[in-house]
């Protein structure tokens, strides 16, 4: 019924996935910069106490009897064990000559400016250090005396402090990776949900509703519901024009016949002789036949029309069936028939209301057309479990045999029926209708004569 | 048959275990595995050895070892006794193939792991140790051992018990005739220990410097061990004695009655003794173990009992504030600095030896 | 019975009132929704057929607006388009039948007494005739005080008979105006009903008389 449309990808996966795809790019870098700046600090707090370190050995050189003394302070070395547990190395050098420390501490190859420390990395005892140097001049015995002071220490807290922030870092980034997640998600879904609200708006109106899309949309729907709209408004005019088309054919049809068949009655009225009689009774039951057929022609039509697009209105059956019933009481009259009516009140019921009244009209119509005058006709409404039963039962003249797929053809008729106008197509209509609805229809022949059609239709869908 | 392939085993293990060595030692013993002379119930091949070099004496430390071997019966440990200087001559510049060195010399046991000779060891029972207690994964103290001042109940009957420094230089600057001759504390010269414990008064104090003043002034005698002062307080020719391992003076003094300690509270070091294992340690599993057993329950136990030694607690040194353990740390080797041990141990020198 | 026809068709307007005119109504005929208004102002009537395509404007929503104004003219729609969804909007909007065209009179006369007679009736639409009253409304027939309910076909039997009374009607054109031209009744199906008839009218002073050979004509003792 629908035809399958190839999806081009989901517009609410794209931008999901592009909003990912961000958080993850951002929370990528908040990662390496948080990572960074810790590091930096980290590195820039070591350098500090290095320096500090070195520079308060620096301050205790002295020269004493043409020697230099140095009088290490213990804070020198506590302060550099204070921030963390690792080795610590010194070197103090004048004239390339160790004087006190480790003598293979490397130095750095820079040319030291005086009192400025100067930071440097390098491998010592195969480990990693970092390390100070600071170059001050002394006098001894009247001659200054360039002598440096390094102070190295290795990084396992420094490692230990970096790989604590990078966890950190990258548990940040991941809860920032988690929420900027949670928030892409709601947001996505509120971007798109105007896309669903149209969609919803547009599936759950009934076949009939072509009225333009007022439903306010964002912007940039705006295009697509413009558009949507346009083709409502072409559809809207296309059905008109059939509907019109369809009308005004019954129209053009149906009077010129009128006219005939009416001045086929005058002139019945004053015709003399059985000949004249009998041919204008045959022009009359020709014109019949043909309204008839027009009738049922477009009703089938409508049907089938229908087929694509049943509504679904919540409406009272038995009111529905009293209606058809007061519609047929004049032609019943005519035969004096008397229509029986055993129907459950307020039965509700989910459907097209246009077919099933089309198709119970035609029930009734063909058990009037095939009643004999003085029967009675018996029409019963009852429900059955989630179903609804409606069955019209007649004394005429039976089925003759036929089985109810023969009848139900189109354009098959009873074989009993030739003299009693009728297009063939009235019980195709009500199959046709039970269908659509998964009902089903019955008709059989009545014990003791006559017919009975029965429509089973769900109460609800 | 198979205990004389496991002796063969030891002998050949004994024999080229020692490089050619220039340290010098003071005692050796080596506590078989306690499988290999129980006639054959095990097999030679899970045999393994465990060569202690410490500095304490092996009467101290035979009931641990003892008590070792019955946990793991098929360790042979080889206890090496040498001082502190010998034992960080041993291993920095020798290299000696030992699994565990355990030393009183804070200083130097920090210099050893400071400059890479130690190797990481981590266990549920480090992991106990207060954190002034070890020194990264790598050093970590068994004992904890005041320096303490000693005095004779006798010679001091009618004086006040000083309390503090300053209260104990007012006590020597006014009896000086009673204390001349008759005050003893370590020689920093030549007693690691004693060079230690003056550091770490230097670095507590001013007040060592009057100390050591007052006491130069009153011509003390000058000590290479604590035992010796011990002994001489007991004998009569000591009234006070300055610095002494505590745990030595409640070892020798606790049955004398004249002896007494004499409990400092304005400060009180404690020095811990402590154990580190080499990284070219063969063994270094049966040495962690060793030091696992040293602060496990039993080892403890053994410890303040045989050994005398009392093992770490961290209740006393919370709960008295004038006991403050040496820190583990670079710290130490401050005064491992050749200029400042020079001009240290000058000045020191100029007070005390007139 | 006086109706006004509101049909655009001219031919077909013309035929209609030819026919009902056969039966002996009176009949005005308006060929815009502008033109039933004018009649509507200007007389009153029984019955209005109201063609729902009319060329100036829908008959549905005329009829809506016709009510609006309380005018109770009966209506019933004629229309030549045949959806049921028409058929239920011109029931909403007011109109009290509705029929398909072409139509048959029969049927439409059948639909008309019914609409009149939900409606109430109109008074004058009895015959008396030799102390029989006749209503073809309620399909009573009475005399000497006695009611009887006439059936469909004893009625329009009845009605035609009596609408010229002491005429000989033929059989064939009883025949033709009581049967439907889909029908084809039996040979003795008129004697049926005229023996019906005339059983209901026993002891009255009104009797069907057989004219052998030519008919049938109501006549009085």
């Amino acid at each position: 019924m629908s035809p399958t449309l190839q999806k081009s990808g989901s517009l609410r996966r794209r931008l999901l996935l592009q909003l990912l795809l961000a958080a993850a790019l951002l929370s990528t870098f908040m990662y390496l910069s948080v990572r960074a700046v810790a590091e930096k600090a980290a590195e820039a707090t070591h350098n500090n106490i290095l320096g500090a370190s070195a520079t308060s050995i620096v301050e205790q050189l002295r020269s004493s009897n043409g020697e230099i003394v140095v009088d290490i302070p213990y804070s020198a070395f506590s302060m550099l064990g204070s921030i963390s547990d690792d080795q610590v190395f010194y070197r103090i050098e004048s004239d390339r000559e160790t004087l006190t420390g480790y003598e293979d501490l490397p130095l750095p190859d820079a040319t030291l400016e005086i009192d400025d420390p100067h930071y440097y990395t390098a491998r010592y005892k195969s480990v990693v250090i970092r390390a100070t140097a600071v170059r001050r001049v002394i006098p001894i015995a009247g001659k200054p005396k360039s002598v440096i002071v390094a102070v190295a220490q290795t990084r396992f807290g420094q490692d230990a402090i970096a790989s604590g922030v990078a966890n950190t870092a990258a548990l940040l980034g991941v809860g920032f990776f988690i929420l900027t997640g949670l928030l892409s998600w709601i947001a996505t879904n509120n971007t798109v949900k105007p896309i669903r609200t149209v969609a919803e708006k547009i599936t759950r109106r009934g076949p009939q509703d072509l009225r333009p899309l007022d439903h306010p949309v964002p912007q940039e729907l705006q295009t697509l519901v413009d558009s949507l709209n346009g083709f409502i408004g072409r559809l809207r005019g296309t059905l008109r024009r059939t509907e019109t088309f369809i009308a005004d054919a019954a129209h053009h049809v149906r009077t010129p016949l009128a006219i005939v068949r009416t001045r086929a009655e005058i002139a019945l009225r004053h015709a003399e002789g059985d000949d004249a009689r009998q041919m204008l009774r045959s022009v009359i039951r020709a014109v019949d036949e043909s309204s008839r057929s027009a009738t049922q022609l477009l009703e089938h039509a409508t049907v089938s029309y229908r087929s694509d697009q049943v509504s679904h209105e919540t409406f009272d059956v038995s009111l529905m069936l009293q209606d058809v019933m007061g519609v047929h009481e004049a032609t019943a009259e005519l035969k004096d028939l008397v229509i029986h009516a055993d129907v459950v009140q307020a039965v509700s019921l989910s459907g097209d209301r246009v077919l099933i009244e089309s198709a119970v009209h035609n029930l009734l119509d063909n058990a009037i057309k095939y009643s004999e005058p003085d029967q009675h006709i018996d029409v019963t409404l009852q429900t059955d479990g989630a179903d609804c039963l409606i069955s019209i039962c007649d004394l005429g003249r039976g089925l003759a045999g036929k089985s109810q797929a023969d009848l139900t053809q189109r354009f098959e008729r009873g074989s009993n029926v030739t003299d009693v106008v009728g297009s063939g197509l009235g019980l195709t209509i009500v199959e046709e209708v039970a269908h659509l609805h998964q009902g089903s229809f019955e008709i059989l022949p009545r014990t003791g004569g006559g017919t009975c059609t029965s429509l089973r239709l769900p109460l609800s869908r | 048959m198979y205990k004389f392939t496991a002796t063969i085993v030891a002998v050949i293990l004994l024999s080229i275990n020692l490089k050619a060595r220039a340290f010098e030692i003071e005692d050796r013993k080596i506590f078989e595995a306690a499988s290999v002379a129980d006639a054959g119930s095990v097999t030679g091949i899970g045999l393994s050895e465990l060569k202690i070099i410490s500095s304490t004496d092996l009467n101290y430390f035979e009931p641990l070892v003892r008590q070792y071997q019955l946990q793991n019966p098929n360790v042979t440990v080889d206890y090496t006794v040498a001082s502190t200087a010998e034992m960080f001559k041993a291993i920095h510049a020798e290299q000696q193939p030992f699994d565990l060195v355990i030393s009183s010399a804070m200083d130097l046991q920090m210099k050893l792991v400071n400059d890479g000779f130690g190797k990481s060891y981590l266990s549920t029972q480090t992991a106990q140790l207060p954190s002034w207690a070890k020194w990264r994964d790598l050093l970590f103290a068994f004992s904890q051992e005041p320096a303490v001042v000693i005095a004779s109940a006798k010679g001091m009957d009618d004086l006040s018990i000083p309390n503090n420094r300053q209260e104990l230089i007012t006590l020597l600057r006014e009896n000086p005739d009673r204390f001349r001759g008759k005050i003893g504390t370590y020689d920093l010269r030549v007693s690691g220990a004693g060079y230690l414990f003056a550091t770490q008064d230097v670095r507590q104090s001013d007040a060592f410097w009057r100390l050591a003043e007052v006491i130069g002034s009153l011509s003390p005698k000058l000590y290479c061990c604590s035992s010796n002062m011990i002994d001489d307080l007991e004998s009569g020719e000591l009234l006070l004695a300055y610095n002494v391992f505590g745990s030595y003076a409640a070892a020798g003094l606790s049955e004398q009655q004249d002896g007494q300690i004499v409990p400092m509270l304005d400060f009180t070091h404690l020095m811990l003794r402590t154990a580190m294992i080499p990284k070219y340690s063969d063994n270094h599993l049966n040495a962690g173990g060793f030091i696992d057993f040293l602060l496990s329950d039993s080892g403890k136990a053994l410890l303040s009992s045989d050994a005398q030694l009392p093992p770490i607690q961290s209740e006393p040194v919370t709960e008295s504030p004038h006991l403050q353990p040496i820190r583990l740390g670079p710290g130490l080797l401050v005064y491992l600095d050749q200029l400042k041990r020079k001009r240290f141990l000058e000045q020191w020198t100029d007070a005390m030896i007139r | 019975m006086r109706f006004l026809l509101i049909e655009d068709n001219s031919e077909l307007a013309q035929s209609v009132s030819d026919r009902l005119k056969l039966d002996g109504h009176a009949v005005d005929i308006a060929g815009t929704l502008a033109d039933a208004s004018a009649c509507l102002q200007g007389a009153e009537y029984d019955l209005m057929l109201l063609d729902i395509m009319l060329p100036d404007g829908d008959g549905v929503s005329f009829l809506a607006q016709h009510r609006a104004t309380n005018n109770n003219t009966p209506v019933i729609a004629t229309t030549a388009r045949s959806a049921i969804s028409d058929r239920v909007s011109v029931l909403d909007a007011g109109a009290d039948d509705y029929i398909t065209k072409p139509f048959d009179f029969a049927e439409l006369e059948a639909r008309v007494r019914a609409v009149l007679r939900r409606r109430g009736g109109v008074a004058s639409n009895t015959f008396h005739y030799h102390g029989m009253v006749f209503n073809p409304l309620n399909a009573t027939v009475s005399f000497d005080g006695t009611d009887f309910v006439l059936r469909n076909r004893e009625l329009r039997l009845l009605e035609i008979l009596v609408s010229t009374p002491e005429r000989i009607f033929s059989k064939s054109h009883l025949y033709d105006r009581l049967f439907s031209y889909s029908e084809e009744p039996s040979d003795n199906a008129i004697e049926v009903y005229v023996g019906r008839l005339r059983k209901k009218l026993e002891g009255s002073q009104v009797l069907i008389e057989t004219v052998r050979g030519l008919g049938y004509r109501i006549t009085h003792k």
